[in-house]
């Protein structure tokens, strides 16, 4: 079978983007800790940050927004934002709006976890476009079930998922 | 004692703290993330956990002993140690937790008192625990066993 040169692009795109990479995002040390580990343990690289400004920060968007995007590409892929709901100063509710708002890190699957079950709060994330809302804490059949879902994600979209910063 | 005497008093040790519902099934699955990659990683969440607490515990008393109290600080405050709690499996911690929520939203600083008291109670209680089974497990490896596996 011949490859053809755009399938031969894609295949050497695919073997070396393997490894999926999350930003985790929670206020709570011990929760940083465990996210990573159970990232970790499913062989998913795990970036933390401990607010939402830092979150904004690392994805390119904490600074002035009309960066020229020819000037910075930090070549850095996310494939899954995790973010507390609850946290000071700005909630994962704010942080994923102001993903969704972005041009830039828009697409990157935002996840919102939280320890209360409330329907109000889960319908309005899911509103404003979070793949998906789980209770805390976190187990490693929630992490499988992510996993499944970034590969499917990237394999559709995998451009729109690196940081230009 | 020997090993495997020592190994059993663990396995028993365990299963009666989740029978009297110190640990809950969260405690198992940071047991199941320990690994050769990561030996110590149910005593360091631990750690974190009792430093955590012990801080917000402080915190507590202060915040409940204001001639104004600031209730959403409170609030703030139990929401925490709720979490962290809830994240090593420390249930009645945890639990008692859910009741001080109660009574911050109540705004009564007697039943916060109460609440603290209790939770104070409960966290030390699960603490000893704990540094108790992290003992057994140390001298079992001392002796140059290894952790039974947890199922």
């Amino acid at each position: 079978m011949a490859i053809t040169s755009s399938s031969a692009i894609d295949m050497v795109e695919y073997c070396g983007e393997d490894e999926l990479h999350v930003l985790a995002v929670d206020d709570s040390l011990i929760d940083r800790k465990l996210m990573e580990t159970l990232l970790k343990k499913s062989a998913i690289k795990v970036t933390t940050a401990e607010n939402g400004q830092r979150a904004l920060e690392y994805l390119g968007l904490g600074g002035c927004e009309n960066h020229d995007p020819a000037l910075t590409s930090s070549g850095v892929k996310v494939n899954l934002i995790i973010t507390d709901y609850s946290m000071p100063g700005m909630t994962g509710y704010e942080l994923l709006k102001k993903i969704k708002e972005s041009s830039t890190v828009k697409e990157i699957p935002v996840v919102i976890v939280s320890s209360e079950n409330i329907p109000t709060r889960i319908n309005q994330c899911l509103e404003e476009g979070a793949q998906e809302f789980i209770l805390k804490p976190l187990q490693q059949s929630d992490v499988k079930n992510l996993r499944c879902q970034m590969m499917k994600i990237n394999k559709s979209c995998s451009g729109r998922l690196y940081l230009g910063r | 004692m020997d090993v495997s005497q020592m190994q059993r008093q663990l396995v028993d040790y365990t299963a009666s703290l989740f029978r009297e519902g110190f640990l809950d099934d969260q405690f198992t699955q940071l047991q199941q993330l320990q690994d050769e990659s990561n030996p110590d990683f149910v005593i360091e969440v631990v750690s974190l956990f009792f430093e955590d607490s012990e801080r917000l515990v402080n915190d507590l008393g202060r915040a409940l002993n204001q001639p104004i109290v600031d209730f959403k600080k409170v609030d703030a405050h139990v929401h925490q140690l709720k979490g962290s709690s809830s994240s090593i499996g420390a249930e009645r911690v945890k639990n008692s937790c859910i009741a001080f929520r109660n009574f911050c939203e109540e705004q009564n600083t007697e039943g916060c008192l109460r609440c603290l008291q209790q939770v104070k109670q409960e966290y030390f209680l699960v603490k000893n625990k704990l540094e108790s089974l992290f003992r057994l497990e140390q001298q079992i490896l001392a002796a140059g066993g290894s952790i039974p596996l947890v199922e």
